[in-house]
């Protein structure tokens, strides 16, 4: 089942690549290069544990759900989890015609 | 031998000299000494013999440097040296006979310091070391423990997630202690599924996750639908006279489903963006399996629940306060309960022949309110003629059985749609292949309340009003939708819309709007408050020879869904122009609620009643 969905998220457009990381900041899943795979996954654990750590401080019983960077060239969606971390980077469908 | 030896000047004596005894005297007198001292004395006026004479003797004089300690001298020499009297010397003054009489020479060489004498003009000093035995250092290493990195945070979070933890451990070792009480082998059994799960921490559990990530990947391809869901509003409305427009937003369609019609279509009450597609053929010819899917308005790709049954699914609804609980009713006659809160595939309960299931398609199912002993039930109507209510019954044991209640006698012409008052609970409507629609209420299970000719072919749908309480709307594939005040024997409009109509649905925020669904792919909204004659839209919103056979409104959102034969469902929002509420006139506070509503329809149905002089029926 989950299978599938990683594989329906890759398969989706503007989808660039899915990372898995796990608690350690160690990815165990990737559709990217090792180099690049390696830099995003400690990168974002780092913002990530500090995200949550901004959100829970504020209210403890609140959580982090997930967390979005939109960049001019993609957007970095993450979604943490209680041991894993999940990335996404896609390329949005920007077809708007500048106004 | 031994001769006597006479040296040669050894005096020659005769025996009578040897024999001569010579007597000495010792006596203590000094040879040396004078014998005769005379000393003049001054009495006598004459020299006078001393009777005594000194007979004492020196024989060596020695001057020698030792001083008494205690002596003067001593302790002016001490003085001169500026060595202090000891303590101990005091004591050995003061108390003469202390006792304790210790070397005091040896103490005092001690406590004082010793000023070595040296001489002067001669000397040399002369040391000598031994030797030092050379240094050796001995060490020894272990090997360090291992080393690891520990960094933590303390935080506010972090203190509140120990204390959850802490109590979802007592809680646990509660739980354990009822249940060791009773069960201990089942015990044993869950416990060691408890071990397994936590020693698998693979990547399975990332699916709750996987499922958020998918969201949000999809909202961000179909970004512009999203925005356009939420916040377009069809400005060229005003523009429009009354008219309004239906804005396509997402199409959901699921591969299995391609070859299927779409059979149901139903809202969850609770979440609003959840919505149930059942799946089937229409075709008497063409019959194989169904599909019931879930979608939820937030992932329109892929859907949330996929079900696959063994025959096509007619018919479906949700149950409006256990919003996991789904009723079906199939094609080959039977009814399933599907449970969405369990993982399998299958349905918690189906019936079968033995427990009485139909035995012609089910055309619809509907929930009611639990019973009074608690248990669930619902109404199916089928083309055999039955309508049927069903009980969910808890049995000894823990399984559920349906029982079966049979409402009418079949004497009901092949029903093909039902639907239950809003809020009169026993009183609903069969709408029957013939045409006619049947009121029937649940204590009169042999007898119809009130019978209407309505169609002149099979009634596709009966809906009641929401709001009005004696309104209610029928279609038909006769091409006319009708609408009924049930105390009036026919109907109060009529519309023709050119080509069958698959279904009817009243809007939740108006009681005198709705749509209708036809086989010539076209959605038509009416709203009787502005325009009783005509539909104020009729768009067309798939492509043609694609019949649209199931429309349902959003309880919240203005969107609705409609259902086509090839198995999409594709969702639409409606314009400004077709959700209109009355206008507030100035000064005047609008009453909200269903009694606006309501009022709202009473009036037109005034309107239609007073030219009428013709005696009802």
């Amino acid at each position: 089942m989950l299978e599938e969905t990683l594989k329906r998220i890759q398969a989706h457009k503007g989808v660039i690549g899915t990372i898995v990381v796990n608690a350690e900041g160690i990815p165990i899943r990737t559709t990217l290069d090792s180099s690049t795979t390696v830099q995003y996954a400690g990168l974002l654990h780092q913002l990530t544990m500090k995200a949550r750590s901004t959100v829970r401080d504020i209210d403890p019983q609140n959580d982090l759900t997930f967390l979005r960077i939109r960049s001019k060239k993609h957007e970095i969606m993450v979604a943490p989890d209680k041991e894993y971390l999940l990335i996404v980077i896609q390329n949005p469908s920007e077809y708007l015609l500048p106004q | 031998g031994k001769t006597m030896v006479k040296p040669p000047d050894q005096l020659d004596l005769s025996e009578a000299e040897l024999k001569e005894e010579f007597t000495r005297i010792l006596t203590a007198n000094n040879p040396h000494a004078p014998q005769n001292i005379v000393r003049y004395s001054f009495k006598e006026r004459s020299y006078k013999q001393i009777s005594s004479v000194d007979q004492l003797a020196i024989h060596f004089v020695l001057e020698g440097n030792l001083l008494h300690k205690d002596s003067d001298e001593a302790r002016r020499q001490r003085a001169r040296d500026g060595i202090p009297e000891d303590g101990a010397e005091d004591a050995g003054d003061t108390e003469e006979g202390a006792g304790e009489e210790r070397p005091d020479s040896l103490e005092i060489s001690l406590g004082k310091k010793e000023r070595k004498l040296t001489n002067q003009f001669n000397f040399s000093e002369r040391a000598s070391q031994t030797m030092n035995n050379p240094m050796r250092e001995r060490e020894c290493q272990t090997e360090p423990p291992p080393r690891g990195k520990f960094s933590a945070t303390a935080n506010q979070w972090e203190i509140y997630d120990a204390y959850v933890e802490e109590r979802r451990k007592q809680e646990k070792v509660k739980e354990k202690q009822k249940v060791l009480s009773s069960k201990k082998e089942e015990d044993k059994g869950k416990k060691k599924l408890q071990l397994v799960e936590n020693q698998s921490d693979d990547i399975t559990k990332v699916a709750k996750v996987a499922k958020i990530i998918e969201r949000m990947v999809t909202q961000n391809t179909f970004d512009d639908i999203a925005q356009d869901f939420k916040y377009f509003e069809d400005a060229s409305d005003e523009f429009r006279d009354q008219e309004g427009t239906l804005l396509p937003l997402w199409k959901f369609q699921h591969d299995k489903a391609k070859r299927l019609s779409v059979t149901a279509l139903c809202w969850n009450q609770k979440y609003k963006d959840l919505f149930a597609v059942g799946l089937g053929s229409y075709e008497f010819t063409r019959q194989g399996q169904g599909m019931l899917l879930f979608y939820s308005l937030k992932n329109a790709t892929f859907p949330e629940y996929i079900f696959s049954t063994m025959s096509g699914v007619m018919c479906l609804d949700i149950h409006k306060q256990l919003s996991y609980l789904v009723a079906v009713g199939f094609y080959d006659g039977c009814v399933a309960i599907y449970n969405l809160k369990e993982q399998g595939p299958q349905p918690v309960y189906r019936s079968t022949a033995r427990s009485g299931k139909h035995t012609d398609p089910v055309w619809q199912v509907k929930w009611q309110k639990d019973d009074t002993d608690n248990n669930h039930n619902f109404f199916s109507v089928s083309s055999d003629g039955r309508v049927v209510s069903w009980t969910l019954v808890k049995v000894l044991g823990g399984t559920l059985r349906l029982s079966l209640d049979l409402y009418l006698k079949p004497f009901l012409s092949c029903g093909t749609s039902l639907d239950f008052h809003k809020q009169i609970d026993y009183l609903f409507l069969v709408g029957t292949e013939e045409g006619k629609i049947h009121k029937c209420s649940k204590s009169y299970s042999s007898q119809f309340l009130e019978t209407y000719v309505a169609h002149n072919m099979a009634v596709d749908a009966v809906k009641w009003n929401h709001f009005h309480p004696k309104v209610f709307m029928s279609c038909s594939s006769d091409w006319t939708v009708k609408i009924w005040d049930h105390t009036i024997k026919s109907p109060v409009f009529t519309f023709d819309l050119n080509a069958a109509v698959g279904d009817v649905a009243w809007s939740p925020y108006s009681a005198t709007v709705f749509a209708a669904v036809t086989t010539d792919g076209k959605v038509h909204v009416f709203d009787l408050h502005i325009n009783k004659y005509e539909a104020i839209c009729q768009q067309a919103v798939v492509a043609k020879k694609t019949k649209l056979t199931h429309i349902e409104f959003n309880p919240a959102y203005p969107i609705i869904i409609v259902g086509d034969d090839r198995g999409y469902v594709t969702s639409l929002k409606l314009s400004p122009n077709l959700r209109k509420k009355p206008k507030e006139k100035k000064g005047q506070e609008l009453p909200k609620g269903p009694e606006v509503e309501v009022a709202k329809m009473e009036k037109l149905l005034s309107l239609l009643r007073e030219p009428e002089t013709v005696p009802q029926d």
